[in-house]
């Protein structure tokens, strides 16, 4: 019986990867390596002022005297930095006649994706920055968002034309020295977008980037930087791809948000890079920085990440609480099938009074994966009447998968609640059973059992993305029955 | 509608049905009986396409196919219901989005357009009064902290959504009080038609006052022992399983 079982799941754990297509369309890419003559060829490329070479070069030297963080419950292969591939852009094809056009090889690309750029066609109340290796292809929605203020721009634009807001918030939340990725990040980065919410303005649509990678042996390293003013608000989301291919693929980025007083941030991320194939070859390297700071009194940042992608992740969105009254929360759906690694999890770190956290994890594990989360509440003795609450709970399919919780706990002040709860719980073949008897499928009856037990996570997800990310839960896990 | 002949299965090595012949007509209700551990359960299991048993022998035809070479899913579209004697826990999974899911299932293999919404809820409401089961119980997740009583009614609520053609009830009186009983008669009896069957498996008699079989079988140790019509059941009641052991029975 067991053998059976056993048997079932090996052949079956197998979901496809229905973006692991390639374009084959002209990149501008410069040699493997990594130096400080890439680093200013990187710059000179992206036409960037003095101050973000200097910035970058003192990353790049910072970074050289870190090690490799090996902390987490993960089994990273050594990576050959000297091998990748630090910039490379589609080349447009000449002669667009207007600088907002696109290339339409690119249009096709992102088409694909499901993301189509021309604003007619998309999903109304979205504007997407789509990013594809290390440029941003294109931004829309930029003027209607403009009249009310709002900046929403490619990064390396907002290098150019917004330098003194950069220079203010870049790597204030994130510094360089934070890490070895995110020295590594700020050393190289590519793209990404930028986001400002001016004083008392609620963004009136979701805000949105694509990131793409499609060259091969091209780390992709961009940042984002969302910027909320006095009692702004905006909804924030990021969606990813990358082709199918043998060898492993490099990401590190950042995204760093300030919160000032009263202003609320939600951010919102469906992870889908290539994991990798059956046998775990291949896959996208995921580490990532994402942290955000409640800067003013009563301000709110909501970080929910539906995390199906990549060979290894590794990812802690968490939030600085430093205002009074502020709110942090962590919502997040990890899924781990075949080989795949994921250590994430989120830091709160609580120094305003009356501040508050909440943690929701839920991991799903299946094939012969690992999937941990790791998780500090820490709360500084001047944080009088901090609450967390903490909820992580394990959902395995199958035997020889593994899941593991590693919550930290450093409470500096006596007046503060913090309550954690974890469960573990497999999908039982009675369960998948009784669903097959009133005619529900396997892969249907998975699905509906995955999507209810991370329904707290996906009703946090902005409306259009909650149905494409229950598709993608269940996809991720085809087969893998328990 | 369903011909099993001789039927033989067994669960690691060890046998339990050793034979088993049943023929049911469209129209028909009938009542298996028998003490625990007779196969009951096990026999209900392979109806359904339970994999944890393996049918050594003998066939079991439903509506002409064989019902051996379908999925569990297909025999369910195909009209075959199992109201399970321990019904199961699903967290997460709201009783609307399971039946939602498992009827549009049955309409989709019929070639039919999902439920709307409207309609759906408006089933729902109607069977709902029909079993008598609480509102609350319906927007909870599947069985979660249901009582044993609550579950069992949940079954014969599920049994009325999806309509079936053949419906076996394993044990679905057990443990329910008077009226209780009697939702579970009633959901039978509505569903009661010309081209549908039901088998109410039970352990005593006082569902039959309720659900009146045409016929009666009392399975024994893996062979149905006695076959006759509902007066064999008051006989059982009367005489106790001391009937089968006595030997008056007619092999
Ligand atoms: N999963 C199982 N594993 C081992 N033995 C089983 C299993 N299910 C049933 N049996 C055995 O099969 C026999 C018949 O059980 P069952 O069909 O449940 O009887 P009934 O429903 O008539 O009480 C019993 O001896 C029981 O112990
Ligand atoms: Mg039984």
């Amino acid at each position: 019986m067991q053998k059976e079982q056993d048997q079932i799941l090996g052949d079956l754990t197998s979901g496809e990867y229905k973006y692991g297509f390639y374009t084959d369309i002209e990149q501008d890419s410069i040699a493997r390596g990594l130096s400080e003559d890439v680093i200013r060829m990187i710059s000179a490329k992206k036409n960037e002022p003095e101050f973000m070479m200097e910035f970058r070069l003192k990353a790049y030297r910072h970074w050289l005297t870190m090690k490799m963080p090996l902390w987490a419950h993960l089994n990273i292969p050594e990576i050959d930095y000297q091998d990748k591939i630090y910039y490379s852009a589609p080349k447009q094809k000449a002669k667009l006649t207007s600088l907002d056009e696109v290339d339409p090889d690119l249009l096709e690309t992102f088409n694909k994706l499901g993301i189509p750029l021309e604003e007619q066609k998309h999903l109304s109340g979205v504007a997407v920055d789509a990013v594809m290796d290390s440029v941003s292809v294109k931004t829309t929605f930029k003027e209607t968002l403009a009249e009310r203020g709002i900046i929403f721009c490619s990064f390396s634009e907002a290098v150019r034309e917004y330098p003194d807001l950069i220079k203010k918030y870049m790597g204030s939340v994130v510094p360089y020295t934070d890490n070895y990725f995110a020295a590594l990040n700020s050393a190289v980065f590519s793209d990404g977008s930028f986001c400002y919410i001016p004083k008392g303005v609620r963004c009136p649509m979701e805000l949105s980037t694509y990131f793409r990678i499609n060259a091969a042996n091209t780390g992709q390293f961009e940042r984002t930087l969302i910027v909320a003013e006095d009692n702004s608000y905006v909804s924030y989301m990021e969606g990813c791809t990358a082709p199918m291919r043998d060898e492993n693929q490099l990401h590190a980025a950042i995204v760093e948000i300030v919160a000032m007083e009263s202003a609320e941030v939600k951010y919102a991320t469906v992870q889908n890079w290539y994991p990798g194939n059956k046998e775990g070859k291949g896959g996208v390297y995921n580490f990532v920085t994402k942290r955000g700071i409640c800067k003013g009194d009563n301000s709110k940042i909501s970080w929910t990440q539906v995390e199906t992608g990549s060979a290894i992740t590794w990812k802690y969105p968490s939030c600085i609480l430093r205002g009074k009254n502020t709110t942090g929360e962590f919502y997040s759906v990890a899924v781990t099938n075949n080989h795949q690694q994921a250590d994430t999890g989120t830091k709160m770190i609580h120094i305003g009074e009356n501040s508050k956290s909440i943690i929701v994890s839920k991991g799903i594990s299946a094939g012969v994966s690992n999937n941990s989360y790791r998780g500090l509440v820490k709360v500084l003795p001047g944080a009088q009447n901090a609450r967390n609450f903490s909820q992580c709970d394990s959902l395995l399919l199958g035997d020889k998968c593994g899941a593991h919780t590693f919550p930290y706990i450093e409470s500096g002040n006596q007046s503060a609640i913090i309550e954690h709860e974890a469960t573990t719980s497999k999908i039982g073949e009675d369960q998948i059973f009784y669903c097959n008897q009133r005619g529900i499928a396997t892969e249907d009856a998975i699905g509906l059992i995955i999507n209810g037990y991370a329904k707290e996570v996906l009703n946090k997800l902005p409306m259009e993305f909650a149905v494409e990310a229950q598709k993608l839960l269940q996809i991720s896990l085809e087969g893998s029955v328990g | 509608m369903l011909v099993i002949k001789d039927l033989v299965a067994s669960i690691e090595g060890l046998k339990i049905l050793k034979g088993v012949s049943l023929e049911v007509k469209a129209g028909e209700v009938h009542a298996i009986m028998g003490p625990n551990g007779s196969g009951k359960s096990t026999l209900a299991s392979i109806l359904a396409g339970r994999d944890l048993f393996s049918v050594d022998s003998g066939s079991i035809m439903y509506n002409g196919e064989n019902l051996l070479d379908k999925s569990p899913e297909e025999r369910a579209k195909e009209g075959l219901f199992l109201g399970f004697q321990y019904p199961i826990e699903i967290p997460g999974v709201s009783m609307v989005n399971f039946m939602k899911t498992a009827i549009n299932e049955m309409r989709k293999h019929r070639g039919e357009k999902p439920l709307s919404a409207s309609e759906f809820l408006k089933k729902m409401r109607e069977k709902k009064e029909l079993v008598e089961i609480d509102s609350s119980l319906t927007n909870r997740s599947v069985n979660e902290g249901f009582s044993g009583g609550e579950k069992k009614k949940n079954e014969i609520f599920q049994m009325a959504m999806l309509e079936p053609k053949l419906a076996i009830l394993d044990e679905t009186d057990s443990g329910l009080d008077i009226d209780a009983l009697k939702v579970v008669a009633r959901g039978v009896n509505n569903l009661k038609s010309p081209d549908s069957a039901t088998i109410v498996i039970t352990h005593y008699q006082r569902l039959l006052d309720y659900i009146v079989p045409d016929f009666v079988h009392i399975l024994y140790r893996g062979r149905i022992v006695r076959s006759g019509g509902k007066e064999l059941a008051v006989l059982l009641e009367e005489k106790g399983y001391e009937l089968i052991r006595q030997g008056e029975v007619n092999l």
